[in-house]
């Protein structure tokens, strides 16, 4: 469970399509930005969508998608000192509107963690 | 490819094959000698955990969130992406991994709509397309021909 769920948020559309819900956004933001699939928000949100995704701000806001495999894609939004923290870092990274190429280079090799065993799961 | 890493990415487990399909791949791609990682939803995992309850067929059973997460902090990676996928959720789940991760994509695409929701996909993949719900033979067999190719 990501931290969004322990969040005051409002839903501002449900179950939809992910193209859907970044209509939506457009639509209904003040500003709007586009980032790479995967980026981080809140903490421990990673977003998951497809190119280009979009995230908006709307005052105080953070108008964003939240795609949970079962229920389809949701646009939810916040706003407290974290939403605006997450609206000035978007500012300041400047990709606003832009809808340039935002598959960047694959991710370099790393330091690769061992997955889980099976019989780690299963004690859950 | 033998020794590579694969991960069997699998979404909600509305539509019954999906969960006979990751056990047969699973099992067989490690037969041929593959590291096989298989992702889920918490239900799709229980699904998958009493079916299989020694894990005679599955080896390694991550959490999907948190897999991604791994791949995204660049933790952890693959060379070979399976991804289950019968709705739109499940194809923007399989997008994200195609953005994050090196591994090959193949998109495992099934159910009602299989046909419909195939075209919609915009990344890089190999599909494996069966417009089938419960019987999971027709897609077994595809399957069985992509992994005769990526075995060689």
């Amino acid at each position: 469970m990501s931290c969004i769920e322990q969040m005051k948020y409002r839903i501002h559309l449900e179950r939809t399509s992910f193209k859907e819900a970044r209509e939506y956004i457009e639509k209904n933001s003040d500003e709007v930005y586009y980032v790479s699939p995967g980026y981080k928000i809140f903490k421990d949100y990673y977003i998951i969508g497809i190119p280009p995704v979009a995230v908006g701000a709307k005052g105080n806001a953070l108008i964003f998608t939240y795609t949970k495999p079962c229920y389809g894609s949701f646009v939810l939004s916040i706003a407290n000192e974290d939403s605006v923290k997450e609206i000035n870092r978007l500012r300041k990274s400047g990709k606003e509107k832009e809808l340039a190429s935002l598959k960047k280079g694959k991710p370099p090799e790393s330091t690769r963690a061992p997955a889980a065993s099976y019989q780690d799961i299963w004690k859950e | 490819m033998t020794g590579a890493n694969v991960l069997l990415m699998m979404g909600c487990p509305e539509v019954p094959i999906q969960t006979s399909i990751a056990l047969y791949l699973s099992h067989k791609l490690t037969k041929l000698g593959f590291d096989v990682t298989v992702a889920g939803t918490t239900a799709a995992s229980k699904l998958l955990k009493v079916s299989d309850s020694d894990g005679y067929y599955v080896k390694k059973l991550v959490d999907l969130d948190k897999t991604i997460e791994n791949i995204i902090e660049e933790r952890t990676d693959f060379n070979i992406c399976f991804a289950f996928m019968h709705n739109d959720a499940g194809m923007t789940y399989a997008t994200t991994m195609s953005s994050i991760s090196q591994a090959r994509m193949y998109s495992i695409v099934f159910g009602r709509n299989a046909e419909a929701l195939a075209e919609t996909i915009e990344f890089d993949c190999e599909k494996i397309v069966a417009q089938d719900v419960h019987n999971p033979v027709r897609l077994k067999n595809k399957l069985d021909k992509v992994m005769e190719e990526i075995a060689r």
